[in-house]
């Protein structure tokens, strides 16, 4: 009989040595083996990576963290029977990570093979598309206002206020557009379901495109993101082949055409109207709003502008109905949530999860703690421009408005954790120092106000007028908050502030030289050492390239 | 211009490089983009005459086609080395010791971030965020995406870039 071994293809798992372990392990078994090897996405159970799991009579059981070296000795120790092994972890569905989630977005993700159509079907893909298509567009509108879904990518704007406005907005050409622009740091579930079941997307697409009346779809992805790319190229070009985009969808009076398109290193591009004028193949400068995207959006059409989570959340929906997805959550904050451990921690990865759970819970429960055992000292939820809260503020539930409330955000899921070697005025630093390097330049409050933000962080640290300057930056991030034209600016002051409120003691040290941006600290350092030296001689403590 | 690598790819010159990504795109919604990735993937970088030569093809103003090229990270105004090493500065990775690594890079290249080596072999930048974040820190090398990095899996990778030969460190990471 065939047994079939699973290895990821994801790039987590590869970063970290998966393809040579996939590859020993064809050489270990030899060719004339009864062996299928399936590359599949991850479970994102990323401490494990890389993860081998083999298909047993009892499930899949896995076995990791797999290295190259460990693989022969595994193959004697009977991983064709799934046998005991020092990294046999067990059956993986029954892990508690795994058993713990309510996987509705990524339920194939880590499952199946990321290609194969066939999978998908076995797994329950295009259940959802054929009941839309059988529905009208106004009732699909209807099961997505009911589902409660609100955008993943961090606004949490109601969905179906945006179906509904391009549903009715009268034009011979709409579009839907996909963003996969993530770059806030601590994001990685959009690149993991593009890499791990890229037809769900292009089924939520379809859904999408079908319920607003789009013909045209976009995905606009990262460059930073090359292995999604490649699977998703893959992916549109099967399901062109197999009548799932191009003409009559499905044999349905549905055509929608899908074009990939990639970004070229711009952050703000994520921002959904810098977004469309690089679609447009112009400088990812942001737009005014109003008019809102769904009424004059790409080339001027209405258009459906949603984060990868969002539209990858509707196949479910469209399979269960709203109601069923509306089940989940609490509040205003309905259904699952795709949260994202990472950081300084020890079991960091992918929790899909009803709203409602706690920042603590996640961190310390999932997370268990730093990597390195060292207390934990701050949590940056949301990305970049997302607060940082102190390891005491962390009974918050992970609801929109209960962060909203508490001065942070949800945003795209995010959790970034820190030890206490942390420095929060050099972190404070940076959200400036970012936003300076990644304004798009339309606004003169981020724009300017990022790097003025810079040298005033800097003078509280070198504790030139500490207290003035600690107005000035308060003022200064008032100016940005009020005046900017989009989140990057305006929401910019959120790190600087919440590092200042809960850990003021960092911005009074004595006056210390102004950290430096990353790289070289000064430029005697740099040219005494131009020759490579051996390794773990220039190994630091954590914090002195820092302060 | 330091560096071993050429003004254009093995066998195509600038006109054809742009000749074949106006060819590519033409009927794309909005091509300038695409167009000028396609230029630098098979360039390595953004000459100038690319700028003017793709201006005139898709009947835009040279300012226009500048203001793109300058504005995305990506696009280069110099050929790239043989190999480049980019490290996650990101925060997820600033938690788990990217600013150190930073240093560590910049002393086994002996260049700082953004520099070439005098013999055109690597270049070394910084990237915000390469979606590793739950294995950090990372580094990209050659566009291939590697996490848990120490300083002794550095050199590993290093190593590893170097007997590859010729490096895919070129492009839009694509």
């Amino acid at each position: 009989m065939t047994v079939t071994l699973f290895v990821p293809r994801d790039t987590s798992a590869r970063s970290v040595g998966a393809d040579d372990v996939a590859e020993r392990l064809a050489a270990c078994l030899g060719p004339d083996a009864d062996v299928r090897l399936v590359r599949t996405g991850s479970r994102g159970m990323l401490w494990l990576e890389p993860l081998v799991e083999v298909a047993t009579p009892d499930g899949r059981v896995g076995y990791g963290p797999v290295t190259v070296d460990d693989v022969d000795g595994l193959v004697d120790a009977g991983l064709l029977e799934g046998d005991d092994h020092p990294l046999r972890l067990g059956p993986v569905e029954d892990l508690p990570w795994m058993r713990g989630q309510q996987r509705l977005t990524f339920a194939r993700v880590g499952v199946v093979d990321p290609l194969s159509l066939e999978d998908y079907r076995t797994h329950g893909g295009l259940v959802g598309l054929r009941r839309a298509l059988a529905m009208t567009p106004s009732d699909v509108v209807g099961e997505v206002e009911e589902s409660g879904l609100r955008g993943r990518g961090g606004a949490g704007f109601p969905a179906g206020i945006k179906w509904r406005t391009v549903h009715d907005a009268t034009s011979a050409t709409k579009y839907v557009v996909c963003n996969a622009d993530e770059g806030d740091s601590g994001t990685f579930a959009d690149r993991m379901l593009m890499e791990g079941d890229p037809f769900t997307l292009i089924e939520g697409m379809l859904v999408a495109a079908h319920a607003v009346g789009a013909t045209q779809g976009y995905i606009y992805l990262r460059s930073e993101y090359p292995a999604a790319a490649e699977t998703l190229r893959t992916a549109i070009d099967i399901a062109y082949v197999n009548g799932l985009l191009g003409e009559s969808v499905l044999g349905s009076d549905l055509r929608f055409d899908l074009h990939l398109r990639m970004g070229a290193g711009a952050y703000i591009c994520g921002e959904e109207t810098s977004m469309l004028n690089s679609l447009e193949g112009r400088r990812g400068e942001i737009r005014a709003k109003p008019p809102i995207p769904a009424l004059v959006g790409l080339f001027g059409r209405p258009t459906l502008v949603h984060n990868l989570l969002t539209l990858a959340s509707i196949p479910m929906i469209a399979v269960d109905g709203g109601h069923a997805y509306a089940e989940h959550g609490v509040g205003r904050s309905r259904g699952t949530q795709v949260f994202q451990l990472a950081g300084n921690l020890a079991r960091g990865g992918i929790v899909e999860t009803a709203f409602g759970i706690t920042l603590r819970e996640l961190v310390e429960e999932w997370g268990g703690g730093t990597a390195n055992g060292r207390p934990v000292r701050a949590v940056q939820v949301g990305g970049p421009l997302g607060a940082y809260l102190p390891a005491d503020g962390l009974d918050l539930p992970m609801d929109y408005e209960a962060f909203a409330e508490a001065g942070a955000m949800v945003g795209h899921g995010g959790v970034v954790v820190f030890d206490d070697t942390v420095d929060m005025a050099v972190q404070a630093r940076f959200a400036m120092e970012f936003c300076a390097e990644e304004s798009c330049g339309k606004c003169t409050p981020c724009r300017i106000g990022s790097r003025r933000g810079v040298e005033v962080i800097d003078r509280i640290i070198a504790d030139q007028d500490r207290d003035l300057n600690l107005v000035v930056l308060d003022d200064l991030c008032e100016v940005m908050v009020d005046g900017s034209l989009c989140a990057m600016g305006g929401l910019t002051p959120m790190p600087v502030r919440s590092a200042i409120r809960h850990f003021s003691e960092d911005f009074r040290r004595p006056g210390t030289t102004p950290a430096p941006a990353f790289g070289r600290a000064d430029e005697s350092d740099r040219h005494a050492d131009r020759h490579p030296a051996p390794a773990g001689a220039m190994t630091r403590s954590a914090t002195e390239g820092t302060q | 211009m330091t560096g071993v690598a050429p003004a254009a790819g093995p066998g195509l010159g600038v006109l054809e490089a742009v000749d074949l990504a106006v060819a590519a795109h033409r009927d794309d919604e909005g091509p300038l983009l695409e167009v000028l990735l396609s230029v630098q993937a098979e360039l390595g970088w953004v000459p100038p005459e690319a700028t003017r030569l793709v201006a005139e093809r898709l009947n835009l103003s040279r300012a226009d086609v500048h203001g793109v090229v300058t504005f995305y990270a990506d696009f280069r105004d110099s050929p790239p080395a043989v190999h480049r090493l980019r490290v996650c500065c990101a925060e997820a990775c600033q938690a788990r010791g990217s600013r150190d690594l930073v240093h560590v890079a910049e002393r086994r290249l002996g260049v700082g971030l953004g520099e070439q080596t005098p013999d055109g072999r690597w270049e070394l930048d910084k990237v915000f965020c390469l979606g590793n974040c739950a294995l950090g820190p990372s580094i990209e090398v050659d566009g291939a995406t590697r996490g848990r990095i120490t300083a002794a899996s550095l050199d590993t990778a290093i190593a590893r870039a170097e007997s590859a030969g010729t490096g895919a460190g070129t492009g839009a990471g694509t």
